[in-house]
């Protein structure tokens, strides 16, 4: 085969295959979007429509749940699991799962209020000694899966218990110690939201960043003589993100503001999205998720990648219940129980992160978190009972798991694996 | 017999007595094998001969139970495949281990990422296109998980990969089995491009004749012994001879009874 026609553009070095089609410019990107999503690569779409379906049920039921307030209160609310979900969504990219990390909150926001308030230490040190328990637990987890052989599931199951016993340990029998209001960490929790100008210009953060990689990419694509996306696509989504950015920022103004809390958790989001995505770590996380044979030939230390996950996810639930405790300005015996724990994994799951190892991005944490929130705060408002709480809750989560599966077969039959 | 103890200088890998017991089972007891700089050495035997445990022990996925190997002169142990990979021992898998969630560029570079704390996907992308069309490999994208690839394209990425570190020794575990005419010529060729490069390579096949066609020296196993060195040029039934340990077997009686009915 021979190219001669000289009037045509060098041929790209990923296009030069003829039997692929060439996706190019606005309709190309939209068709090869269809395409993924038929054959079982969702990507965004289920959470999308989730939080479409749950908003508009909800502001029919109950017009409180559009306020700006409220959307402000459930971003407080959010901030705290949605950092345990984070880390869950590590351990279940490797096909591992961590029960325990509801348990392990528990038990951090415990260890606050005891080392900090009881016993009067500085209140990093308190933080210090909690994420160093959620180091040592992880190691645990580690350990027995490394060396043992233990699934996850068990190991994790036990600790769900000895986690729990030891936060009971810890609280004695009053049981519940309350944080002082007027300390910056319950602020940080309650009510430290980012001034308006600030939050507007940080908004306009992602897009500049955006246009910036974009533009960079493109030149180095096709100095490598590299098929890149169309300058008007780049320019499209960048506008929609932006203005759609701006318009939420505008309107939490409106409210309260944007919790510090939570602008904390995005930007940790950020880190292991880039983390995941860009770094050596990241790739050896999903190929061990993949197929850990593989990754072992490929001299990728299994075992060492999965204790990193299991460390990060047991970090991350504690810094949950450090912040879930300044949100509630209590370490009670209470926290870190219940629904926790099922709605830091259901929020992974429905942010598009698989059970089954190898798929998911850091950003289903965020969205995921979002939709369980959701849920949450429009049933309260509704002056529903936990109980019917819990068994909608339980319903939205099979109903994940069921499009995660569904999902997974779609892709085996198209042959995205 | 021809030539096992060779030229010193040239002997990249020496193994002596190697032994594999798995249980109650001797996988490989005994076995000699002796790897220069530039020949192929085709690694033939029946199912259950041992050979993909051998090739398992120089990959470093598993440990020899008795026995030495020697790298370059130098007594080595091979404990893990990052040491084996370490050393310039590259493998091809039977089952190629790549990871079927992750596109073509990531499965090429899976543990040899360029500048690991901000991936530099275009200078990775750029070398899998070069390296893919020196294999004049059929390739549609990079950027397709593996799971959407063929079994031939996913043999091509294996052997791609392999040859990325510019490896001394490359080891290919039937690496013919599942491909193409044309694709399978491909390899051949690519074999004896590795080899004149200066490279050692050892091919397990069971194609007979793929390995008369590119090998140096062909060992032979026979439940998990050597059971002879043979050159390129022995025929046909004395290597089935060698592989199924007799001269009256199933393939000389069949050889047998079609000359008979040709005759007749």
């Amino acid at each position: 085969m021979t190219q001669t026609d000289s009037g045509k553009t060098r041929q790209k070095l990923d296009r030069s295959d003829t039997r692929l089609r060439q996706d190019e410019g606005m309709s190309g990107a939209l068709r090869g979007f269809i395409d993924r999503v038929r054959s079982g690569e969702l990507g965004l779409l289920p959470v999308a429509i989730g939080l479409l379906v749950i908003s508009t049920v909800f502001s029919i039921l109950n017009p409180v749940f559009l306020a700006p307030n409220n959307l402000v209160n459930l971003l407080f609310d959010a901030s705290a699991i949605g950092f345990i979900a984070l880390g869950v969504v590590c351990v279940l990219l490797l096909g591992e799962i961590d029960l325990s990390v509801g348990s392990m909150s528990g038990l951090a926001s415990a260890m606050i209020g005891v080392l900090w308030v009881r016993s009067g230490l500085p209140m990093p040190v308190a933080v210090g000694g909690a994420l160093a328990a959620g180091v040592a637990m992880g190691l645990v987890y580690a350990l027995l899966r490394n060396r043992f052989g233990m699934p996850s599931f068990v190991a994790t199951l036990a600790g769900l218990l000895a986690l729990l016993g030891a936060q009971l340990y810890i609280l004695g029998p009053t049981g519940s110690i309350n944080l002082p209001f007027s300390s910056s960490l319950v602020r940080f929790g309650q009510v430290m939201v980012m001034p308006a100008w600030l939050s507007h210009l940080l908004a306009l953060l992602p897009g500049a960043f955006l246009l910036f990689n974009g533009l960079r990419k493109m030149a180095l694509r096709s100095a490598a003589n590299l098929s890149h996306e169309a300058a008007s696509l780049l320019i499209l989504r960048l506008f929609t993100f932006t203005v759609g950015l701006q318009f939420a920022v505008h309107y939490l103004n409106l409210g309260r503001g944007i919790p510090w809390m939570f602008a904390l958790f995005v930007l940790f989001v950020m880190i292991m999205h880039y983390a995941l995505t860009r770094t050596k770590w990241g790739r050896s996380v999903y190929a061990v998720g993949g197929n850990p044979e593989a990754a072992r030939r490929a001299g990728i230390k299994v075992e060492r990648i999965r204790m990193s996950a299991f460390v990060l996810c047991s970090m991350f639930a504690t810094a949950g219940g450090i912040f879930g405790a300044a949100r509630l300005a209590s370490a009670s015996q209470q926290a870190g129980t219940a629904d926790v724990n099922l709605n830091a994994i259901a929020a992974a799951v429905i942010g598009g992160t698989s059970l089954f190892g190898g798929r998911g991005t850091a950003w289903a944490a965020l969205f995921g978190i979002l939709v369980i929130q959701a849920i949450s705060n429009g049933l309260t408002l509704l002056n529903l009972s936990s109980s019917l709480r819990y068994m909608i809750t339980g319903g939205v989560l099979a109903i994940a798991v069921i499009i995660d599966s569904m999902a997974r077969q779609s892709r085996a039959n198209h042959g995205r694996g | 017999m021809t030539r096992q103890d060779g030229n010193e200088k040239d002997c990249i890998l020496r193994l002596r007595g190697i032994s594999k017991q798995f249980g109650a089972v001797s996988a490989l007891s005994d076995i000699e094998l002796d790897v220069h700089a530039g020949e192929v050495v085709a690694l033939v035997g029946d199912n259950g001969a041992g050979k993909s445990t051998l090739v398992k022990v120089l990959a470093g996925v598993h440990q020899p139970s008795a026995g030495t190997i020697e790298w370059c002169g130098q007594k080595v142990v091979l404990e893990s495949p990052s040491r084996a990979l370490e050393l310039g021992i590259a493998t091809v898998y039977q089952d190629l281990a790549l990871c079927e969630n992750l596109d073509v560029v990531a499965n090429l570079f899976l543990g040899q990422e360029l500048s690991p704390f901000a991936l530099d996907e275009i200078q990775m992308e750029v070398r899998a296109w070069t390296l893919l069309q020196e294999l004049s490999a059929r390739i549609p994208s990079v950027r397709e998980p593996i799971a959407a690839l063929s079994g031939g394209q996913r043999q091509t990425v294996a052997i791609a990969r392999s040859l990325l570190l510019d490896p001394r020794i490359i080891m290919l575990d039937e690496p013919t089995a599942a491909l193409g005419v044309a694709q399978t010529a491909e390899v051949l060729n690519l074999i004896e491009r590795v080899r004149d490069r200066g490279h050692g390579v050892i091919l397990i096949s069971h194609n007979m004749e793929d390995v008369r066609a590119v090998a140096d020296r062909i060992v032979v196993l026979r439940l998990g012994r050597n059971n002879g060195v043979f050159k390129a040029d022995t025929s046909q039934s004395d290597l089935v001879a060698a592989i199924t340990g007799a001269t009256d077997n199933s393939v000389s009686r069949r050889q047998a009874r079609m000359t008979a009915s040709q005759e007749a």
